[in-house]
């Protein structure tokens, strides 16, 4: 172990010196100054962000090419440093940040705004960004467990509400069981492989593409394998606890869950299966060409059914989630992967993307939750453009960035993952894919249709909600539209952050 | 320059409108929206004046990176095909918001803002020469129109506003996959001008035939993808129903003559058989459906698909004849399905009823408005001296080098198009007074005069002396057929 082992991983320990740091300071506070605490928090975030930002200005080297960023391993192996784990970090930093600022008037009204609330979000956060720069086996699992625990206290954070509760043991369980699974599968490539070390696998595997019974056993490891990362993207058949845990969760905590921890969750599909399994890319492409159509089917078409927003907005998320599927099931064509750094970048960008609709979605339903009223349900968005036009405009903005209508930034993320599938020759998974994606223009064009078409229900008053909010919430819904018209610079980051991986 | 000008200005006239605030501020609103629709209009003239009329080629471009990782380019231009339908366009723009100055009370603000940002998206998809630059346009206008339909729509408006967008949206998706397979095979690059120089296999182009015809055939519409378009037109307010007849359904044809002929030749001369069958159903069996219709605004929309199907007709039978024809026949019918439509709309905002069965002996009360709806209808039927019988003819001339009884079958709609209008206009406006509202009717008001005296100018002048209009086409139209003429394989 040496200095720069630490110099990289230097974002990490600056978060977990501030959560530990907060854990205490927020003992000693008051009910009354939770605006401390709440401080705090984001000064950590910000301070992670500029330690990113050190650690990535640091490593820029100059090549042939013009500038690149190096890839730096440190602590043996166990822990890497690369430009898609800078970027995904500080996207992690985004979200998380612009999460607390969303939930905070709302969890304040609920009584929920406790440091247990602050703590648990950043070791989730501390997770993440483990998953984000792991490179064996076990830093994977450390953050994967590190991420899914806080996330189960999360979400079972309102202790009095018997439907939190639920979920967060729905969760529990299924995520438990999740974990056994990828862990169970990991461990069966190591029996193939030896090494724990990702690396060290896709060496392992790559030499082992001749021998029948080692490919056996790492073909059934990886199906294991496979199941664990599609329990964490929320893809069908593995997205049972979605829709329950989305409705059951505090809406502030809903959002935590449908962002940031999504980024994570793409990481580790890319760490897993294409840095170390890159080899039999040919096996686990199938498993997730399977996985995308059916979430997307399940996804779409449940969707319609739902009378509850959150639940709405959750299957919304599996059906995502499938489409994201298609950028990372077609890097390989016929063994050969000169686009493959296109479709990885795809899907990077589109999950990326996602997070940034996800956090403006769930963001409005905080705003139009007031003391004492949980906008929950479809009829609660009824005549918005009445009440109040600018929001409803957000909101459609939103809705066709979901539904992936130009000039919005979600049909870029579309264009994206459909080019890629359509380079791969995987035609007939792109034409399933738009098809199933006009089912789900119809439920989010619903949302449109309540807001704009029909009379409001009774005169809500109009929300008070901080300064804050409302400008990072416009902002929010301004960006979709600006990264829109110029979508060019997000693809070039995501092209670089796979290109160097 | 002109061309982006004649894209931006609307648009940002539109958000300005909708900065201007609420109701409140109506007046305010409507004073910018008239400013911004002329001044957009203003745009397109220099695109006319300036036109060089013996290059096919494309004139006025500008050619600037846009997503590089994509290759797409924000790249304009217009040829003869495309450059009238931004005058056309931008025209109808300032009669619409004219036509809703005093109609529409609610919510004013966002009208406007959408008519406005919709002319702009309209001319973006006129001009533009990248693939992924038309399909973003081409949806987009999507947004505005599922809105306009759906807040000052009628009764059943939010049924026409989701039928009508899901209907669309499932074109274009697959226009989409279309548009990316012809990306990756191009080795990457979306301007339309090298998918012209592509070789494709016969297998390719078919499949990919399909794929377009969808997007287009819904816009256009054909036969039977037409049914979102009567329900539209009816719950859309006039100047939806206004927009939509003169210019959204020229997207759908104008995309065949911009994409399907000169990238598939191939696949478009093997399945002209299938197009002229689906256009001549629609020409005959939609006539004959217009005739039996009891409300006004469905039995316009049933004769606009009745008309595209003429329109669709011509550009399948490959000759200067057909193919000029149908793109004169698109313009006319933008000026004449835009009056009839406005005619609807003065009737309605009297009586508040579209029935033709509430109607009759309109003229004794309204004898400058029949008049007007005289002449419209007289265009709408094909009456010589009218622009409604230029296209018709040319199409007809075309059919008839293709075939006697291609030709005999179009020809069908003047008498078709004939019966359904002239006995609609009969039922309405002659007769005895029908009933105390109708007896209780003012005559044209000073801005309804302007607008549909307008549109009679265009329509006459049209009828009278075509040569502005296909001799702007000429050298283009030329162009493409040659393209069509060589075979890909």
């Amino acid at each position: 172990m040496n200095r720069l082992d630490f110099i990289i991983a230097f974002p990490e320990i600056v978060l977990l010196a501030g959560a530990c740091a907060l854990m205490i300071v927020d003992l000693f506070l008051k009910d009354g100054s939770r605006r401390a605490s709440y401080l705090m928090a984001q000064c950590v975030l910000l301070a992670c962000a500029a330690a990113t930002a050190f650690v990535l200005y640091g490593t820029v080297t100059a090549t042939e090419e013009g500038k690149a960023v190096a890839v730096i391993y440190g602590f043996h192996g166990l822990f890497v440093a690369d430009l898609m784990a800078h970027v995904l970090k500080l996207a992690a930093y985004g979200a998380v940040s612009l999460a607390l600022v969303y939930s905070r008037q709302y969890l304040l009204d609920r009584g929920l705004l406790r440091g247990e609330f602050l703590t648990l979000l950043l070791f989730a956060l501390l997770g993440m960004m483990v998953l984000m720069s792991a490179n064996s086996f076990i830093t994977v699992y450390i953050g994967l467990e590190l991420l899914s625990l806080c996330l189960y206290a999360l979400v079972a954070l309102n202790r009095d509400s018997a439907a939190s509760t639920e979920a967060a043991m729905k969760y529990f369980v299924l995520g438990a069981l999740a974990s056994g699974m990828l862990l169970y599968g990991m461990s069966m490539i190591y029996g193939a492989t030896g090494t724990l070390d990702i690396a060290g696998v896709a060496k392992q595997v790559a030499l082992a593409s001749k021998d029948v019974t080692q490919q056996a056993f790492l073909v059934f490891g990886l199906v294991f394998v496979v199941s664990g990362i599609a329990f964490k993207l929320g893809v069908a058949p593995f997205h049972m606890w979605i829709p329950d845990v989305y409705q059951g969760a505090p809406t502030a905590v809903t959002l935590v869950i449908g962002t940031a921890p999504k980024l994570a969750a793409f990481a580790m599909a890319m760490r897993l299966l294409v840095n170390g399994l890159l080899d039999l890319a040919h096996d686990w492409q199938q498993m997730l060409a399977i996985l995308a159509v059916l979430s997307m089917a399940i996804g779409n078409i449940t969707a319609i059914a739902q009378t509850s927003l959150k639940r709405m907005l959750a299957y919304s998320t599996i059906a995502h989630m499938g489409f994201m599927l298609l950028g990372l099931l077609s890097g390989v064509v016929g063994g050969n992967w000169l686009n493959a750094a296109d479709a990885y970048a795809a899907s990077m960008f589109y999950m990326l993307v996602y997070v940034l609709m996800s956090l403006g979605s769930f963001g409005m339903l905080l705003y139009l939750s007031q003391k004492g009223f949980e906008c929950e349900n479809l009829d609660d968005l009824k005549g918005l453009n009445r009440r109040n036009p600018w929001y409803a405009f957000v909101i459609l903005l939103l809705m066709f960035s979901l539904a992936g209508v130009p000039p919005t930034v979600g049909f870029y993320a579309k264009l994206v993952v459909l080019s890629a599938a359509v380079n791969a020759g995987q035609i007939w998974l792109a034409v399933a894919a738009v098809a199933f994606s006009i089912v789900g223009a119809f439920y989010y064009l619903r949302i449109v249709k309540l807001m704009y078409f029909d009379e409001p229900k009774d005169a809500t008053p109009s929300p008070g909600q901080t300064i804050g909010m409302q400008i990072l919430l416009s902002a929010n819904g301004i960006a979709l539209l600006a990264l829109g018209l110029l979508p060019g610079w997000l693809m070039n980051i995501c092209f670089l952050a796979i290109k160097n991986l | 320059m002109l061309l982006s000008l004649s894209i931006w200005v609307p648009i940002l006239a539109g958000l300005l409108v909708l900065a201007a605030g609420g109701d409140g501020n109506a007046p305010l609103q409507r004073r910018i929206a008239l400013a911004g629709a002329v001044l957009g209009f203003l745009a397109t003239i220099p695109l006319y004046a300036g036109f060089n009329l013996h290059t096919p080629g494309m004139q006025f471009v500008e050619h600037v990176s846009w997503i590089q990782r994509f290759n797409v380019f924000y790249s304009l231009g217009v040829d003869g095909i495309s450059m009238l339908f931004l005058l056309l366009n931008s025209f109808v723009t300032i009669l619409v918001v004219i036509a809703g100055w005093t109609v529409v009370t609610q919510r004013v603000g966002q009208y406007l803002a959408a008519f406005l940002i919709m002319s702009g998206l309209l001319n973006g998809v006129f001009s533009a020469l990248d693939g992924l630059l038309f399909y973003v346009f081409f949806e987009a206008t999507l947004i505005p129109m599922f809105v306009i339909i759906g807040i000052w729509g009628g009764a059943n408006r939010v049924y026409a506003a989701l039928k009508f967008f899901l209907y669309t949206f499932f074109g274009s998706v697959l226009m989409l996959v279309a548009l990316l397979y012809l990306f990756n095979k191009s080795g990457g690059s979306f301007a339309i001008a090298d998918w012209w120089k592509l070789p494709l296999t016969l297998h390719e182009q078919v499949l990919l035939f399909f794929g377009l015809l969808f997007a287009f055939a819904v816009k256009v519409p054909m036969w039977p993808v037409h049914t979102w378009l009567p329900d539209a037109h009816v719950e859309a307010p006039t100047g939806g129903s206004v927009v939509l007849a003169a210019i959204m359904l020229k997207l759908g044809a104008y995309g065949f003559v911009r994409f399907t002929l000169p990238i598939l030749p191939d696949a478009s001369r093997e399945l002209a058989w299938l197009m002229i069958a689906l256009s001549l159903i629609a020409v005959v069996y939609i006539g004959l459906v217009a005739l039996v219709q009891t409300d006004m605004k469905k039995l316009i929309a049933y004769s606009s698909i009745s008309h595209m199907g003429f329109v669709t007709l011509g550009f399948f039978i490959f000759n200067a004849y057909g193919v000029e024809g149908a793109l004169v026949q698109m313009i006319s019918h933008g000026f004449v399905s835009a009056a009839m439509f406005l005619c609807v709309g003065v009737m309605y905002d009297r009586m508040h009823t579209r029935n033709i069965a509430d109607y009759g002996g309109v003229v004794n009360t309204m004898p400058k408005f029949a008049s007007f709806m005289m002449l419209f209808a007289m265009a709408n039927c094909g009456l010589p001296a009218t622009s409604g019988f230029v296209g018709e003819f040319m199409v007809i001339m075309g059919a008839m080098k293709a075939g006697f009884w291609l030709a005999f079958a179009a020809a069908s709609t003047l008498v078709f198009g004939a019966a359904y209008t002239l006995w609609m206009y009969k039922r309405v406006i002659f007769g005895a007074v029908g009933n105390d509202r109708v007896a209780a009717l003012q005559d044209l008001n000073g801005r309804e005069f302007l607008v549909l005296g307008a549109l009679a100018v265009a329509v006459l002048f049209m009828g009278v002396y075509p040569l502005p209009f296909t001799e702007t086409m000429h050298a283009s139209v030329n162009e493409l057929l040659r393209h069509v003429a060589l075979p890909k394989i």
